[in-house]
């Protein structure tokens, strides 16, 4: 396993058909390069999966996004046509319930990334575009989500979508007019889902892909970042592994277990189907949001009760923006290698976020009716 | 001297070559992985295929029919045609000129696009490549189709038209 060895004599026609690639194409740089990448081994290690088993998810998205796009019709019929997959086409039911259980799977793979990379001070220079544009494919993949609920218009996603309308209904001044253009007229209708789904499947895979590229780049040209107690450490002491084959063969390994995990909960918990949406049916009791927005939706009604009415809102949102942005911006203020007090202080304010996502959604549904 | 070194060179052989049951050990494993490998990739190929062949399913029943009834078909007017579906291949009823009825399939034996019939010329045309039928029997008269129109049996009545397989 030396270089020297790929230029000589494959005299087979495998090897003539390598040769005529790889002076096109340059396969053996790509080679050299990934015989000598390393990925680092230590105490936390584990973490270092997560970001693939995201876009391992993402794969599955997209495959079984492309199945469902067969029979999927948006507009008028949109109910209609998702019956039809869950109950008539064979295994229809199975394929819709991968796609939506992968979803939740990949927002939940792609949070677990996400709080790793931060605790890690991964985002530390050299490694900031990578975490802004590791939000960024977060904040896409959650307007994935919200888009996607809306699709099959039945009664929980056409509430679900009147209500997740209201956050940018609340924005002063320009709110209503973002809201009524998302919304396609001023109630959520067959224009609304026929224009989440051009979202869903044209607008937001243009702009996913080419920043999950430059994330996996990024992701190439820096390596894996190492936690500050191992950074301390001198370099003999470092452990790594090679990445072809040994990690590979790690994060394959990865991979099967997420599609078997995925594989068991579509299809013993098969996503189900509610009644067609219909604005003259109220809305069914214990209606709450997905998950992943629990937390905000939670935290929207807690301040609602200490500040009613538009005051209440306009504070959420004030609070909202900050949060966040304090939390994609890290990279500019914790960036001292020598963990001092602002080191500690993004440790706690990464606990904090921790447990305030986690109260709320414990507290929200905890109060669900 | 000799004797030690022969003794050190066969304990290192040893355990390099493999016994013959050891080399049988790793190809039932590798046969064993390679079959749980093709059971897996079968296991999610099967859904997929199913569910991408479910028109064709639907389809297929479809053409287990055999009869098909024209409701009020029987006052189609001389020299006219009624286009129908004979489960999921387009069909046609031609009222000829003369009186007779005659059900035949309208699907181009040549490349499949749906037929015209032409009552002025008392032919059956196909507009893709120029083929020609005979409207009574359905036979290939002249350009590409190789064979010719199904022909279906036909019963008509007070009530509508029966057509059905010959």
């Amino acid at each position: 396993m030396t270089t020297k060895t790929i230029p000589a004599a494959p005299k087979t026609a495998a090897g003539a058909v390598y040769d005529w690639v790889d002076e096109r194409l340059g396969l053996s740089e790509l080679a050299a390069f990934a015989r000598h990448k390393k990925v680092p081994v230590h105490s936390q290690s584990f973490w270092y999966y997560w970001g693939g088993i995201s876009l391992f998810l993402f794969l599955v998205q997209c495959f079984t996004g492309v199945l469902l796009l067969v029979y999927y019709r948006p507009g008028v019929e949109a109910y209609e046509s998702v019956r039809q997959i869950t109950f008539v086409m064979h295994f229809g039911w199975l394929i819709r319930s991968a796609h939506a259980w992968s979803a939740n799977l990949m927002i939940f793979a792609i949070m677990v990334h996400m709080f790793s990379v931060y605790f890690m001070k991964a985002y530390r220079k050299p490694r900031e575009l990578g975490w802004l544009s590791g939000m960024a494919l977060l904040g896409i993949a959650s307007v994935f989500g919200f888009s996607g609920y809306l699709l099959p218009m039945d009664e929980l996603s056409y509430f679900a979508t009147k209500v997740g309308l209201e956050i940018p209904n609340a924005i002063p001044v320009i709110g209503p007019i973002v809201a009524s253009m998302l919304r396609g007229g001023p109630e959520v209708s067959e224009f609304t889902v026929q224009r989440f789904f051009a979202l869903h499947v044209v607008v937001l895979p243009a702009l996913f892909l080419p920043l999950l590229g430059f994330h996996l780049w990024l992701v190439q040209r820096y390596g894996n970042a190492v936690p500050p107690s191992e950074e301390a450490k001198p370099n003999w002491e470092r452990k790594s592994i090679p990445f072809m084959p040994n990690f590979l063969r790690k994060d394959l390994a990865m991979w099967l277990i997420s599609l078997n995990v995925l594989a068991l909960l579509a299809s013993v918990f098969p996503w189900a189907l509610g009644k067609q949406a219909d604005s003259l049916v109220p809305a069914p009791p214990g209606i709450h949001p997905e998950w992943y927005f629990m937390s905000p939706f939670e935290m929207l009604k807690l301040l609602g009760n200490v500040l009613p009415g538009e005051s209440g809102e306009i504070a959420g949102i004030l609070l909202f923006t900050l949060g966040i942005g304090l939390w994609v911006l890290i990279p500019f203020y914790d960036i001292k290698r020598e963990s001092g007090q602002r080191a500690r202080a993004a440790h706690y304010f990464g606990l904090l976020a921790i447990f305030a996502l986690l109260a709320t959604t414990v507290i929200g549904y905890w109060t669900i009716r | 001297m000799s004797d030690q070194v022969v003794l050190v060179d066969e304990s290192k052989i040893a355990p390099l070559t493999e016994s013959a049951g050891e080399r049988n050990t790793r190809r039932a494993f590798l046969a064993a992985a390679g079959a749980a490998g093709l059971l897996y990739t079968a296991a999610l190929a099967y859904p997929i295929y199913r569910y991408l062949a479910s028109p064709e399913e639907m389809a297929l029943s479809a053409t287990a029919i055999t009869e098909v009834t024209l409701k009020d078909a029987q006052k189609l007017p001389l020299g006219s045609v009624l286009m129908f579906r004979f489960g999921p291949a387009p069909a046609m009823l031609i009222h000829h000129a003369d009186g007779r009825w005659v059900g035949l399939s309208a699907v181009c034996t040549h490349l499949g696009c749906t037929v015209q019939y032409e009552s002025q010329a008392d032919r059956i045309h196909c507009a893709c490549h120029g083929g020609v039928y005979n409207a009574y029997t359905g036979a290939n008269v002249s350009g590409p189709p190789p064979k010719p129109l199904t022909l279906y049996k036909v019963a008509v009545n007070d009530t509508g038209v029966q057509v059905s397989r010959a």
